[in-house]
């Protein structure tokens, strides 16, 4: 504790979109109770703090930090690293320190695949040059370094250790301002657990008219207008409800949306993708092979599409490429 | 010079069909490659996907699940029905995660064709073999070097 008593805090960006700092602004009026209860000491994305400033904390100065992002870069575990060690309590905010995210989504491809696409590829990009990002750049000043791109995307907690995981993309606002409470009032959960969200999965909390799963066949969002009160599973679109953690309120259902995973597995699943076919395929109302195949087949990318948040946190982590 | 391969397989199978075709061809004296590891589950339907990319992620070279022949073999009356849903998904998601469809092989072994399951065990092992090493995790792509273009 800071020695006004206010509760020492930490914010920072790796591999991220921003979505989930604009959450913690998302308390809104709330967010001047964390102001009452909390001095931010670094937070790049809202207030000037430069990283020599953390450099320059004893170890443990931070009561909590509260990291968002994957780690793709060398910068990204550089900072992992450093944010360790001056925070007393790590904490892994949102889906891709969590999980990995849709970032991670990159492990289906390599470093060079990626590269090349993006600076030389794509269509929108000039670059008649082929210029290509290196990690060391001589000029006449001398040489300049910019942080290495990593093959892999990993998430916070397998380049260091981390106390807790808040799931979400983002993590629901009412779900933040718990795990404030939860710290301010210095009941936490044992070390390692899920935080900010619940126990059960996305389908218990979701309203819809559950009847019972038979699938002929398989929608893509465009390709339909789903009925507002009945499960969408039930009527052909690909719902990651039954295979994703709870605690969001169902939110993409509410709105006539399947859920698309982003609170990550439920407890007890290890991967989120492999459930989320399991239960996905087991309702195929095929009674041959043959039929089963054509209707799976539907699907258009099954690795994409059940592993659209896990997948450097998944079995397999990465594509081999 | 060097060594002939070694596959190490994870074989997943049904107690009530496969298991018993395995058993059977191993009172029967019947010569079966050493490679397969057999995991004995109640339901082919029990085959979680997830053990699957366990094994392969754990050091397995290749993967077999195995139950009774629908329509009307599974002891659990459709069992085995979840498996011919799920399965072909699974084979899919291998080859988007780089894994080549030939290292997995499902199919249905009724506990009366325990030659089946020798000449899977076989046929597969060898297969396996001639791919080489899976090496899941080990491989050139999870290296984090400097190799930029």
């Amino acid at each position: 504790m800071a020695p006004n008593g206010k509760l020492k805090l930490g914010l920072y960006w790796a591999a991220s979109c921003g979505g989930c700092e604009i959450a913690v602004v998302e308390l809104r009026e709330k967010i001047l109770l964390l102001d009452e209860a909390a001095e931010i000491l670094f937070w790049p994305v809202a207030m000037d703090f430069k990283v020599k400033d953390v450099e320059a904390m004893p170890d443990g100065h931070l009561d909590v930090c509260l990291f968002n992002g994957a780690i793709r870069t060398s910068e990204n575990e550089h900072m992992a690293h450093l944010l360790r060690r001056k925070s007393k309590v790590l904490v892994a905010f949102g889906s891709c320190a969590y999980e990995g995210c849709i970032p991670g989504l990159a492990n289906f491809f390599d470093r060079n695949s990626i590269l090349r696409r993006a600076y030389l590829e794509v269509p929108t990009v000039e670059n008649p040059e082929g210029v290509i990002p290196q990690p060391v750049t001589p000029v006449p000043e001398g040489e300049i370094e910019i942080p290495r791109f990593y093959n892999t995307v990993k998430t916070l907690g397998q380049v260091t250790d981390v106390d807790y995981f808040v799931p979400g993309c983002p993590p629901q606002p009412h779900q933040i301002w718990a795990v404030v409470e939860a710290i301010l009032s210095g009941q936490l959960p044992p070390k390692g657990s899920v935080v900010g969200a619940n126990e059960k999965t996305v389908c218990d909390e979701c309203k819809r008219i559950r009847e019972e799963k038979r699938l002929k066949k398989f929608y893509r969002y465009h390709e339909i207008i789903p009925d507002p009160e009945r499960c969408l599973l039930e009527q052909g679109i690909i719902c990651a409800g039954l295979a994703t953690r709870g605690g969001c309120g169902a939110l993409c259902p509410t709105v006539n949306q399947p859920c698309r995973g982003c609170y990550g597995p439920p407890p007890n699943v290890i991967d989120q993708g492999a459930a989320l076919l399991s239960a996905v395929a087991s309702v195929v109302d095929a009674d041959t092979e043959e039929e089963a195949a054509r209707i799976v087949g539907e699907i258009l990318d099954p690795a994409g599409t059940f592993y659209r948040f896990s997948l450097p946190a998944s079995i397999l982590h990465r594509a081999r490429v | 010079m060097s060594e002939r391969f070694e596959p190490r397989i994870v074989a997943f199978v049904c107690n009530w069909c496969t298991y018993t075709a395995a058993d059977n061809a191993g009172v029967g004296r019947m010569e079966q490659p050493p490679n397969v590891d057999i995991i004995r589950v109640m339901c082919s339907g029990r085959i979680e996907p997830a053990f699957i990319l366990k094994a392969f992620a754990l050091g397995a070279d290749g993967v077999i699940v195995s139950g009774c022949h629908p329509p009307g073999d599974c002891h659990y009356s459709n069992g085995n029905f979840k498996t011919f849903r799920r399965m072909p998904l699974v084979e899919r998601l291998l080859a988007q995660f780089g894994i080549e469809k030939e290292r997995f092989h499902w199919g249905w072994i009724s506990g009366a064709e325990a030659v089946k399951w020798a000449q899977l065990t076989h046929e597969f092992t060898e297969r396996i073999r001639a791919l080489g090493p899976l090496n899941w995790g080990k491989g050139d792509s999870h290296l984090e070097g400097d190799c930029h273009l």
